[in-house]
């Protein structure tokens, strides 16, 4: 199972990067398909963001890791690089599991 | 190293995760499958918002392809194509150096972010009891820093939005993964909207 979508992915992903040398450019030239485009990364990883600090299978719950996604939303406003937003979200969501 | 540790809590197996980085080589993608498959999502769930995020390098590559060899051979550098190498290669255009700028910026990418999915993996899979250790609210702070990054008018706050409100509702009534999924219409929404 998670081997064949990981083969999807990839083999997916790839012809992704290909199909941008075969296209004729007029294709995605238009102005919705561009902010489509532009849009669709915003969506989909906000929608991950939401799922994974808020969700417990299809439970909607506020637990430790809304902390942790504070502590990193707090260093990214001043900032920081990811790598300090990730240590930041691990270090508090444990700390609060610990308390 | 945080897409090999989360690949691996997310229940993903040490080779599976580098499989990801070698072949599909595009970060949000992979973080977006591992995610979907972690919240306990199928392989169709999982597949298709890793796909939606991979068209962004379909337009990176038409981008670019100037700077790149015809195909078959392009075909080999297209693997190359993700955000850093392509904004590299458009930013060094006027000086003349895009392929070569494309080029040690996409193996240096390449062979760091390798590296590291390993070494994370690594990690990850001697942890036995990732929440205690806070791993849980990784995959979180990574979307969230990549959501940041590409943020900037008051439009993209309006699809962040409207993509939480639509995940919202649909984590009690739907499948894990379809909330994902259905947040694209935000996108789409927002979009048509601003095309009009």
């Amino acid at each position: 199972m998670t081997w064949l979508a990981v083969g999807l992915t990839c083999a997916g992903c790839y012809s992704l990067k290909v199909a941008g040398l075969l296209v004729p450019p007029r294709l995605l030239e238009g102005r919705r398909t561009a902010l489509v485009i532009r849009y669709l990364p915003i969506a989909l990883l906000t929608s991950l963001v939401v799922t994974q600090a808020f969700s417990t299978r299809s439970a909607l719950v506020v637990d430790a890791r809304a902390a942790g996604l504070a502590a990193a939303a707090l260093t990214l406003l001043l900032r920081a690089p990811l790598a300090l937003a990730l240590a930041a979200a691990v270090v508090v969501t444990a700390l609060v599991r610990l308390a | 190293m945080s897409f090999g540790a989360l690949a691996v809590s997310a229940g993903l197996s040490l080779w599976q995760a580098c499989a990801l980085s070698l072949l599909a080589f595009t970060g949000a993608s992979q973080f977006a499958l591992v995610g979907v498959l972690g919240a306990g999502g199928g392989v169709a769930a999982g597949v298709a918002p890793a796909l939606l995020l991979g068209v962004r390098n379909t337009l990176y590559a038409l981008r670019v392809r100037g700077h790149l060899r015809p195909l078959p051979v392009g075909a080999a550098e297209a693997h190359l194509v993700i955000d850093e190498s392509s904004g590299m290669a458009i930013a060094h255009e006027r000086a003349g150096h895009a392929r070569v700028a494309f080029f040690i910026t996409g193996f240096a990418v390449f062979a760091l972010w390798n590296a590291g999915t390993l070494l994370g993996a690594l990690a990850g899979s001697h942890v036995s009891d990732p929440r205690r250790f806070g791993i849980d609210a990784a995959g979180p702070a990574v979307y969230l820093a990549l959501v940041w990054a590409q943020v900037g008018g008051r439009r993209d706050v309006v699809v962040a939005a409207l993509a939480a409100g639509i995940t919202l509702v649909l984590i009690p009534v739907a499948p894990a993964g379809v909330p994902v999924l259905a947040s694209a219409a935000a996108a789409v929404a927002v979009a048509v909207w601003s095309a009009r």
